[in-house]
């Protein structure tokens, strides 16, 4: 007597802690085994793309911390760097400096949550606890230039918003001090752990021509052997002075790719460190008044300021009709923004070019033959965040 | 290629019926060429030994609601080797079907969906297409100009049919755009200023 077996279809998501976030995830399963991956975004689309283009290009920075919300600065970063681009203004050194820093803070904030909630996703609880105490020091730091843990709203086109106050220079070196530690410590959690190891070491394998084809970026295609890092081969700001490596994994495995963002948070902080030694006191945004506004003591003297603070929070500053593509080196990867200019205060068309999208749409290449277990893996290794993912 | 203009060259000489034209700026290549010679172009970029363009970065489409051709499809590569990055665009009226990239590049295909989600465009020889960041049956394509920024519809959960369910867009006070607009011009003079005291001093 022969039995018909069919598939089964499984329904992950769209609320499961291994998501990461509200994926919802169509599984055809065969026993065990993943036959196929289907995954279904879009469940935290906001359209940012379209809202930016009816705001001013000041108010659109906003817009960017809610796409990768746990390294919001980054994509600011991306920003700027395009309306600077199109503008033609120069950034003062000491911004330059400024952003940096915190762009590197942004790293170490995606990668501790990445390293150790995919920890968490294959059974790691202790990493967590001690890698969240870190994020929450860093944040303080957020906090402290911006006024606000999470959706910062600190970068502008010209620079920042608003010097570094007393004292925070020399608590980022303090904690630089400290940090490593804490990574030898995950690390002793963790790379040699025998159950981390058995649930990462061989897991979705991604070679080389397959991370081209599949337009994968950062750490994604670091782990597969391929040394491509914007900061080092398009570099923006003061990256070109900074002196740092770039950390290249071997197998391309979940294992590799864990590595190489431990690796990366070592080089974010001697990153930081040079930024801090170099830094030196100047201003910290664009000197034109037509872009950045003027000082708060500035606008009770001065006519001018005052008119230049109405128009610059009323219509916005023009940008010329151009277009431009520019990308970063987020913690996930490359992150663009490709943006059309009309002449007018308000982008005609930004679209973000976010890394978790191409990672993500790769799921079931990335999947396919391997066990239910290893999704959450696979998962987790990906480095998703839905506001990206989803804009 | 080592430099762009040398890239310029070469995608001139050997496609040259199929471009129409080239640009550089931004430290990147604009190349405008018509509908039919996307796929061959794409070909041509990836595979040549001296552009390999293996890396297909975003596919997007802007919107000119205002001109007989609609839409303009801007395609982004990337080439690793060379470190360097191209822009492909070509325009298309309304209801034009395009050729469709995923047997090339295999991560055309959310980008393609995206696409056809948010504008409408649909393309051709694409595996499966279907909407990809709105609702379920979300009807209208949100980043075409003419789709209101406040949308059509609003979901609630309503307590009498005890699900979720769409209605027609209510606002206490409609969306208002205030138009700032003035002759307001840029400075020069500014940093022309600042640069004579550097010198001065």
């Amino acid at each position: 007597m022969t039995k018909k077996i069919k598939n089964l279809n499984l329904n992950f998501g769209p609320q499961h802690p291994a998501a990461h976030g509200v994926l919802r995830l169509i599984l055809e399963l065969d026993g065990e085994v993943v036959e196929k991956a289907d995954p279904h975004i879009g469940l935290l689309h906001r359209g940012t793309e379209k809202l930016i283009e009816n705001k001013t290009y000041m108010q659109a920075v906003p817009y960017f911390d809610r796409l990768d919300y746990v390294a919001p600065m980054n994509q600011e970063h991306a920003f700027a760097l395009a309306v600077e681009k199109i503008l033609k203004i120069d950034v003062p050194i000491r911004a330059q400096y400024i952003r940096v820093i915190f762009c590197e803070i942004g790293r170490i904030l995606s990668h501790i949550l990445n390293v150790t909630t995919q920890a968490l996703d294959v059974g790691a609880l202790t990493p967590s606890l001690w890698g969240f105490e870190e994020r929450e020091t860093l944040m303080t730091f957020y906090e402290r230039a911006s006024g606000s843990r999470l959706h910062a709203n600190y970068f502008r086109a010209g620079g920042v918003h608003q010097d570094l106050p007393k004292g925070l220079e020399e608590d980022i070196a303090k904690f630089c001090e400290t940090f490593p530690k804490i990574i030898n410590d995950l690390e002793s959690l963790l790379t040699d752990n025998r159950i981390f190891k058995q649930r990462n070491v061989d897991i979705g394998v991604v070679t080389k021509e397959d991370a081209l084809d599949n337009s994968f970026s950062g750490v994604m295609i670091r782990g597969s052997g391929i040394p491509w890092d914007l900061r080092k081969s398009q570099p923006y700001d003061c990256y070109e002075s900074l002196d740092f490596k770039i950390p290249v994994g071997k197998n391309g495995d979940c294992y590799d790719r864990y590595l190489c963002r431990i690796e990366e948070m070592k080089e974010s902080v001697s990153i930081i460190k040079q930024c801090l030694a170099k830094m030196e006191k100047g201003p910290i945004k664009s000197l034109d008044g037509k872009i950045s506004p003027p000082p708060k003591a500035e606008i009770k003297q001065s006519m001018e300021a005052l008119i230049h603070h109405f128009k610059l929070f009323t219509e916005g500053y023009r940008v010329p009709k151009d277009e431009i593509y520019t990308a970063v080196e987020a913690p996930k990867g490359e992150f663009g923004v490709y943006l059309i200019s009309d002449g007018s205060s308000k982008p005609y068309k930004c679209k973000i070019r976010a890394p978790g999208f191409s990672h993500l749409q790769s799921m079931d290449y990335l999947i396919k033959g391997h066990m239910l277990a290893d999704v959450p893996a696979v998962l987790g290794s990906l480095d998703i965040v839905f506001g990206e993912v989803d804009r | 290629m080592k430099s762009l203009e040398d890239l310029e060259k070469k995608i001139n000489s050997e496609l040259t019926t199929k471009i129409n034209n080239t640009e550089i700026k931004h430290n990147q290549i604009y190349i405008k060429i018509d509908k039919e010679d996307m796929i061959d172009v794409a070909i041509f970029l990836k595979t040549n030994q001296d552009t390999k363009f293996r890396q297909l970065i975003d596919i997007t489409v802007v919107d000119y609601p205002e001109q007989n051709q609609r839409f303009e499809v801007v395609y982004l590569f990337l080439s690793h080797e060379f470190n360097q990055r191209l822009i492909v665009k070509y325009s298309i009226a309304e209801n034009e079907v395009i050729p469709s990239l995923t047997s090339i590049f295999p991560s055309a295909n959310w980008m393609e969906r995206e696409v056809f989600d948010m504008y409408g465009v649909s393309f051709k020889d694409h595996p499966d297409l279907r909407r990809i960041l709105t609702d379920y049956g979300f009807e209208g394509h949100p980043l075409r100009k003419d789709f209101p920024l406040t949308g059509h519809t609003e979901v609630r959960y309503s307590e009498d049919q005890k699900k979720v369910i769409s209605e027609p867009v209510k606002l206490e006070q409609n969306y208002r755009n205030f138009d700032y607009e003035s002759p307001w011009e840029g400075t020069i003079y500014i940093k022309e200023e600042i640069e004579n005291n550097d010198k001065k001093n």
